[in-house]
């Protein structure tokens, strides 16, 4: 067995450094690498890109690399649940590009897989295929989109295993399993953190081979955005 | 004329047995509601979900398991949960049935705009420029007119694409229309609604055949 066990998000960060681009799982609050994006927090680091689906709330999630100005460019598909995300875009502060979902996921998947770049209908004729190589593929028209290129990828799992094997619950799962290994070093924080062997092999999400650290992470608050609920 | 329940209960005839549906924000929301009980029909939900149930009750509320507008959701029997790659894999490789989403215009050739007002501030288009470009069957859900007045439907968007020539089908609070070559197919009309109404709310080429029939609606 290959041990990716390090101790906390403390260790796991080591060697992130100002300038950086990074990949960050979840969707809106769900799934994202809570303890990861408190040690970017308290690293200090500065002027990072950042790959994520969404940017945070003002004060949870990426919302709170934003409140300290950490980040320079977003790579996003849907922004906007944050005032101070908004006032740092329209000065002009944030750097953000806008791609769709599923060409952002795909982007990410791309890295893993090693493939360079790829075509997608998604996005051609409109604005996003300004300056982009096209190409017709049985009488469609597609765009060519590349792979991420990043530096660190962190991701949160439910479950996961010292030889850093993976396992999502529900949609907490999300853009998480395309970011492993679609970094040069992808480090996974866990809920619960099991020594190997636990895990049943049939159930693994992601193998350990796509992360290089993992660390048991504590005190998830998991907010929800949107509390919506049927009455009895 | 059709309130936003009214529009969601007349999409909710579009969707068939067996299908796989994509719902949108807004109104493409309520059409879960209104669906016919004798078919057998699962929602996706773009972040990671087929098998989408009803918001869930007090206590059974999970932070892990949501839908794409980022509400608490609960699953049906069936249920299954997918990474964005894969979830994106069902969108383009034409695996989901149907899509409903709203938009700001649609052109008489069915191009679609509903991610950007220039001079707002921009949200992002989410996972709608995957879905107008893959989807076969795309169905609009929307107001005939906007806050001003002014029409919807028009011979060309004037706001930045999501996705050229991809609606199909358009249902408003006036109307049912099809995109066809010729423009827009005047199908059904709203209760109450007059086709001189439907004209007046219509910019795009507007294409009358026959006798126009009142919608049908529970």
């Amino acid at each position: 067995m290959i041990n990716k066990k390090v101790l906390n998000a403390q260790e796991a960060l080591t060697g992130i450094k100002d300038n950086m681009t990074l990949m960050l799982g979840g969707f809106g609050l769900c799934g994202i690498p809570e303890n990861s994006i408190a040690q970017l927090v308290k690293l200090g680091v500065k002027n990072l890109t950042c790959i994520s689906n969404n940017a945070g709330v003002d004060d949870f999630g990426l919302g709170l690399l934003l409140k300290d100005k950490q980040i320079g460019k977003m790579i996003s598909s849907y922004v906007g649940e944050n005032n101070e995300f908004e006032r740092q875009m329209l000065s002009g502060e944030l750097i953000v590009d806008l791609i769709p979902q599923g060409s952002l996921a795909e982007r990410c998947r791309a890295a893993q897989a090693g493939i360079p770049a790829f075509y997608t209908p998604a996005g051609y004729g409109t604005e996003i295929g300004e300056g982009k190589e096209s190409r017709e593929f049985d009488g469609k028209m597609h765009l060519m989109e590349t792979a991420f290129n990043a530096d660190f990828s962190m991701v949160k799992a439910w479950k996961g295993d010292e030889a850093g094997n993976l396992i999502f619950k529900g949609t907490a799962r999300n853009f998480n399993p395309n970011m492993c290994g679609s970094a040069k070093i992808t480090i996974a924080e866990v809920e619960e953190l099991y020594p190997a062997g636990e895990l049943d092999p049939n159930e693994i999400h992601i193998s350990g081979i796509f992360i290089q650290r993992i660390f048991q992470g504590n005190n998830y608050e998991k907010r929800i955005e949107q509390r919506t609920i049927t009455k009895r | 004329m059709l309130d936003k329940i009214g529009i969601a209960k007349r999409i909710a005839k579009e969707v068939k047995d067996r299908y796989y549906v994509n719902l949108g924000i807004g109104i493409p929301t309520l059409v879960a509601n209104y669906i016919n009980k004798d078919i057998d029909v699962e929602f996706q939900s773009e972040n990671g979900l087929l098998g989408m149930g009803p918001f869930p009750y007090d206590e059974e509320v999970d932070a892990d398991i949501i839908n794409a507008g980022k509400q608490t959701i609960t699953t049906l029997p069936g249920a299954s949960f997918f990474d964005s790659a894969s979830s994106f894999s069902m969108i383009r490789g034409k695996h989901v049935d149907l899509t409903i989403l709203g938009a700001m215009e649609v052109s008489e050739n069915g191009d679609i705009a509903n991610w950007k007002i220039p001079g707002k501030m921009v949200k992002g288009m989410g996972g709608a420029m995957d879905l107008v470009a893959s989807a076969e069957n795309i169905i609009v859900a929307m107001m005939h007119t906007n806050k001003a007045g002014e029409s919807k439907l028009l011979k060309k968007c004037s706001l930045p694409l999501t996705g050229l020539s991809c609606v199909k089908k358009i249902v408003t609070n006036l109307a049912v229309l099809e995109i066809t070559s010729a423009g827009f197919q005047l199908i059904e009309r709203a209760p109450g609604v007059s086709i001189e109404t439907i004209k007046k709310a219509t910019e795009g080429k507007l294409i009358i055949t026959g006798d126009i029939p009142e919608m049908k609606i529970n």
